[in-house]
């Protein structure tokens, strides 16, 4: 569902260590057959628990089986069917409807998009977020100041700053704020978003997004740089280590490498479920389409193919898996300590 | 200030580098609020001036008729897709804290034989990104007959996985004495966590909330999916309206921005402090 956040997988690993703090609590006795004096009342005390456990999770466990694993299931379920405008099909066509997203070329072409803007966004907002961070952690006066403008675009939507920057900032005519700063020093009016040759419509993209982002990020770095030991950069000065770009390379970077981890595996996330900024500002463009507008139109478009728009889903969905998977495995996370 | 690097050059080096410090943030500030500016400038000004020739930096009479217009505007239902977003936030934040505050109190604090395998059950729903699954669960809201509906809104977001997995963090590292204390008082775990625990993680429960509703008010994708009527549209929903209009009325676009911004800068600048400590801790973004 959009509306949950949308940044679920960074923590998973830390927990696992958690997990024998909850079985020592668990009473010993309580599988043990044994009929011994007391058997009777440990089980009932098991039962009590049992119960209570059903009536605090039973909710969400619910509501989670409802509306997520059976769409889930009934999406795979749809992808080897022919679904237009049905979702209780029963004509079954196998891979079909993968075959048919495959060859499509706005599909595949929508995850070349993805991989470009990925590349793109991921390390730009690293960089930004963790220079401004930087900046503001240094301040002597005024910090909260200075780190509240960071972080207040955060506040708004992406639909909203969508609107900003594609009626007022880089409005392709002459009274968008862009094109008059250009006019000023002689540059002819730039049509932003509605030429891809040659694609100014990335400057606006990118740059919605890092304005939305980056104080968030900036606020896990800032986090992360009042927890490291003051004493490391005391012991560095007199090692004879010249502040500036020797301490931050020899002991900030690594310090913040579990921060840095988490903020490329969130930045990653979230680049994957681009929707909001691409279908405001290209809305009705054919070129820069992210999988998830793709998918929004081939299910909710006039074709209504939920089969295809289901398979889309999956493969999209073994994709992220399988990024999410291989990054965790290059960059080591939830080894050493975690981001919180 | 702790961390900050004693500089043994001291005297003017120390003051030129501050000096350039607070230059360069100061610069970097000020194009981060530009986008302010222009919702204001823009929202409060005619369209004469928006579009005009000569780019003007402040709107030469301030066009408070604007708001009025806006809410009058028949064309998109702005005042009702206001209050839409409304009850769909604090509706959408009240049963998110509810559910899964309790889900994760129970997986994190009641012993039961298969916990461990029920937590792997909700971690895995991690690993599908939310967005993925609005085809299907389009399907089978749509099945259920929630189409353009306040249950369709609000009820398929209530259980975030991830959220639950927040608040089992948090209680395992909530004082376990409290609770043992109440036990032995006689209460069970429902009083023990109603009477005890929540009374004594409200700060908690506040950074959550602040960050749901944030994210709940600033959702699109499944909005625009489930509002397919204009009575459903949220605050969002209607924003983009605006962009795919045929006719393109600047000031009434950009004061309806404004407007859909407002409360939340409002929750930014008062709650300020829950929330950084809250995205500090979480690392999760509305």
């Amino acid at each position: 569902m959009s509306t949950t956040p949308a940044a679920p997988n960074t923590p998973t690993t830390p927990t696992t260590p958690t997990a024998p703090a909850r079985d020592a609590d668990r009473p010993a006795s309580a599988e043990g057959p044994g009929p011994g004096p007391g058997a009777g009342r440990s089980r009932k005390g098991v039962r009590g628990s049992t119960l209570s456990f059903w009536i605090f999770t039973g909710p969400f466990l619910v509501g989670l089986v409802i509306f997520v694993y059976i769409p889930i299931g009934w999406s795979a379920w749809l992808s080897f069917f022919e679904a237009r405008y049905t979702v209780t099909p029963d004509k079954f066509i196998g891979l079909d409807n993968y075959r048919l997203m495959l060859t499509n070329g706005d599909f595949t072409g929508s995850l070349v998009t993805f991989t470009v803007f990925a590349a793109i966004i991921v390390p730009v907002t690293w960089a930004l977020s963790l220079g401004l961070a930087l900046m503001v952690h240094r301040l002597r006066f005024m910090k909260a100041f200075f780190r509240s403008v960071f972080f207040l675009p955060t506040a708004c939507s992406f639909v909203a700053a969508s609107l900003i920057w594609k009626m007022s900032l880089f409005s392709g005519v002459r009274f968008g704020m862009m094109n008059t700063v250009l006019g000023w020093f002689g540059v002819e009016n730039i049509a932003w978003l509605a030429n891809p040759n040659p694609p100014w419509y990335w400057l606006v993209i990118v740059t919605v997004r890092l304005w939305l982002q980056a104080g968030f990020y900036m606020i896990l770095f800032l986090a992360a740089l009042q927890n490291i030991p003051p004493v490391l950069y005391e012991a560095a000065a007199i090692d004879g280590a010249r502040p500036g770009w020797q301490t931050f390379r020899h002991i900030t970077l690594p310090q913040l490498r579990a921060t840095s981890t988490a903020v490329i595996l969130l930045l990653l996330v979230a680049a994957y479920q681009a929707f909001d900024e691409f279908f405001n500002l290209l809305a009705k463009t054919t070129w820069g389409r992210p999988p998830l507008v793709e998918l929004y139109y081939t299910a909710l478009g006039e074709d209504q193919d939920y089969g295809a728009g289901s398979a889309g889903a999956v493969i999209l969905t073994l994709l992220i898996c399988m990024v999410t998977l291989l990054q965790g495995r290059f960059l080591g996370f939830g080894k050493g300590e975690d981001s919180r | 200030m702790t961390t900050v690097i004693p500089n043994r050059k001291g005297g003017r080096r120390g003051v030129l580098g501050s000096a350039g410090l607070y230059f360069a943030t100061a610069v970097c500030a000020l194009l981060f609020l530009v986008p302010f500016y222009l919702i204001v400038r823009n929202a409060l000004s005619t369209d004469a001036e928006i579009t005009g020739e000569n780019w003007q930096w402040f709107p030469t009479d301030i066009q408070w008729g604007n708001v009025t217009e806006l809410f009058d505007d028949p064309t998109v239902p702005f005042g009702r897709s206001l209050g839409n977003s409304a009850v769909v936030g604090i509706l959408h934040t009240l049963g998110t804290l509810l559910v899964c505050s309790l889900a994760g109190y129970g997986l994190a604090r009641i012993p039961y034989r298969h916990a461990n395998k029920i937590f792997y059950a909700v971690l895995v729903t991690l690993m599908v990104p939310a967005a993925v699954t609005f085809v299907p669960s389009f399907v089978l809201v749509s099945s259920l007959g929630w189409v353009s509906s306040m249950q369709g809104l609000i009820v398929p977001g209530l259980f975030s996985g991830f959220t639950c997995f927040l608040f089992r963090q948090y209680f395992l590292g909530f004082p376990k004495e409290l609770e043992e204390a109440a036990r032995v008082d006689g209460l069970g775990y429902w009083g023990a966590y109603w009477r005890i625990v929540v009374p004594n993680s409200l700060n908690f429960f506040a950074a959550i909330a602040t960050i749901t509703f944030i994210s709940g008010w600033n959702a699109f994708l499944w909005p625009l999916v489930i509002g397919q009527d204009q009575e459903a549209w949220t605050v969002q929903v209607a924003l983009s309206s605006y962009m795919t209009n045929q006719t393109v009325n600047f000031h009434l676009i950009f004061m309806a921005t404004a407007v859909s911004i407002l409360p939340l800068v409002l929750v930014f600048l008062f709650l300020q402090r829950w929330l950084v400590q809250g995205v500090a801790q979480t690392g999760i973004k509305g």
